[in-house]
């Protein structure tokens, strides 16, 4: 019998998770409440009946849906599977803990993803006007659904059965991010500290590259923003599957 | 000698918990091993340690000869595993389920189509495919995870407690299945603590207790090693008054009452047997029915889970 190749066989097997996923968990209520509809509420609280044109707040759209939809699948799944004990189906499977968590950041990617570019195409006739560069567009988009979704394999590291426990951490990480990140202040108004925590978020990056997309004023250079965004994805995904690593025996 | 698991020095340590404690054991390709214990023994600790699930804190296992730490994924892609408590994704159909399965064990889109519906056919359920497990009965769901476990064709199936709550009809089916997946040359590691079950099924037991493997045998070895553990059944026509002198008449070791029966446990059934006529001819009482009774493998259990209650867990190791 010819043998199977680990390495082959390990990223058919992601997939599979990535698709099991997107069935089971896009349509589970923390996914819409805190991806969807908090979002929605949050940017509607701040901008609704600010005297701003739409094209100078569809970057901060795109950046606020890119950062919650894609950070929203990730940490719910681990806690949802861990009582369940469908994680440890997965475990006992030919697959390592590195691809399942590889399979769960693409489904968040793809949700992320998916969600942006809906609204994309509904503000098409506002995207033509403004629109700077289309490929700095997809290239910022799909770096930061990368980092974000990491960032929420990394929030679901915790070895907690409870999904609500790691919703409430991860909104307690997100909701600071999106102050100190340039959404709703511009990074050139913030105070020197604030500028200074602000250059640690990568959400801020995320928003610049759409500002830059849009025509918008930007701070820094598009692929320092890239190169960040592309850095924090490393970080996250390598301290996400450390922290699942160790944590795995306390799951069981 | 065909080895589907060997286990060297095996050992799990929890925070303040001594999980597993430096086992050793092997299981024969082809064989069904009963891997018998009372709750929190370690029985499921080392079934997910063999399965890969958790790591040892020290110690070695291989599974289907290669490393289950070193060599996981050539371990695991040889063994199904039905765990303790139900884990089917209750969101996905019976048939997601199986197609979700195969694909993780790299099993081909058409194989694993044509499988699936011989599994479901097998198990009765293929007229709910399309159902959501959330709507299974725990009997349902058990033999669906069955199904799961055998998607790959595996060499080797763990069980742990598949009989557990489940209606007569399905434990029944369940244990025909599992003679017959053993007939076909499956080798099969049962953790229960059903010791009927044991008894019926294994080829070969190991009782845990405290995380130390106490004994490997046959059951029959087990039963013949215990002779010490017999019973005389016997029943009166009349009830008695003084059933605890039945208990002073000599080579008796402990009386149990059960109904209208009465249960002697001895070391020495042939005098025991004269005692008893004996105490009934002085008491002008008529014996209805008298049974020898050959020691069976829960009286063994009991016996050896509770001589090691006085063990010290920290250094004590029985020697096979």
């Amino acid at each position: 019998m010819k043998e199977k190749n680990p390495l082959f066989s390990q990223i058919k097997s992601a997939w599979a998770i990535t698709k099991k996923d997107i069935n089971i968990y896009y349509l589970k209520a923390p996914v819409l409440i805190y991806g969807l509809i908090f979002p929605c509420f949050l940017f509607l609280a701040f901008f609704l009946g600010k005297n701003m044109p739409f094209t100078s707040l569809l970057p901060v759209v795109l950046a606020i849906a890119v950062f919650f939809t894609s950070s929203s699948v990730g940490p719910i799944i681990t806690p949802w599977e861990t009582r369940l004990r469908t994680l440890e189906r997965l475990i006992s499977c030919p697959v390592s803990l590195e691809f399942i968590l590889l399979g769960d950041a693409l489904a968040s990617f793809l949700f992320g993803v998916g969600v942006t570019l809906v609204l994309f195409l509904f503000s098409i006739p506002f995207v033509l006007i403004g629109l700077k560069s289309l490929i700095i567009l997809i290239a910022g988009v799909t770096l930061s659904s990368l980092s974000f979704s990491c960032l929420g394999i990394l929030l679901s590291s915790p070895a907690t059965d409870n999904p609500s426990n790691i919703m409430m951490l991860s909104n307690l990480v997100r909701l600071p991010l999106v102050f100190i990140s340039g959404i709703f202040i511009s990074f050139n108004k913030l105070p020197g500290l604030g500028k200074l925590i602000a250059r640690f978020s990568p959400l801020t990056y995320t928003v610049d590259i759409l500002r830059y997309s849009f025509h918008e004023e930007h701070q820094f250079p598009i692929g320092f923003s890239l190169g960040i965004l592309f850095i924090s994805t490393a970080i996250f995904l390598f301290l996400g599957m450390i922290l699942h690593k160790r944590n795995l025996s306390y799951r069981f | 000698m065909n080895l589907a698991i060997e286990v060297r020095g095996l050992t799990k340590q929890y925070p303040g918990v001594l999980a597993v404690n430096n086992i050793d054991f092997q299981v024969e390709k082809g064989k069904i091993f009963g891997f018998l214990g009372p709750n929190g023994a370690g029985k499921t600790t080392t079934q997910r340690i063999l399965t890969g699930v958790i790591a040892p804190t020290s110690g070695s296992a291989k599974v289907m000869g290669f490393d289950i730490e070193r060599r996981a994924f050539h371990a695991k892609s040889g063994i199904g595993v039905v765990p303790e408590m139900a884990n089917a994704y209750t969101d996905l159909s019976a048939w997601d389920n199986l197609m979700l399965t195969g694909q993780l064990y790299g099993v081909s889109k058409q194989n694993r189509v044509k499988k699936a519906g011989e599994l479901l056919e097998i198990f009765n359920l293929y007229d709910r495919k399309d159902e959501k497990v959330k709507v299974f009965s725990k009997g349902m769901k058990q033999k669906l995870l069955l199904g799961m476990a055998l998607i790959h064709n595996p060499q080797l199936l763990f069980l742990d407690e598949p009989t557990s709550g489940l209606d007569v009809s399905s434990r029944r089916l369940i244990r025909e299945m599992i003679s017959k997946f053993n007939n076909e040359g499956i080798t099969i590691f049962l953790s229960t603590h059903n010791i009927q079950e044991a008894d019926e099924l294994c080829h070969r037991i190991a009782i845990i207790d405290h995380g130390l493997i106490a004994t490997i045998d046959s059951p029959k070895n087990l039963k013949k090693e215990f002779q010490s553990v017999q019973v005389i059944e016997v029943v009166f026509n009349v009830p008695i008054k003084d059933e605890g002198n039945l208990a002073k008449i000599g080579y008796v070791n402990k009386l149990q009452k059960t109904g209208d029966k009465f249960k002697l446990y001895t070391n020495n059934p042939d005098e025991l047997v004269a005692k008893v006529l004996d105490f009934s001819k002085e008491r002008g009482l008529k014996i209805i029915s008298l049974n020898t009774l050959g020691p069976d493998l829960e009286e063994v259990f009991i016996k050896i889970t509770e001589e090691h209650k006085g063990w010290d867990y920290e250094r004590k190791k029985p020697s096979f």
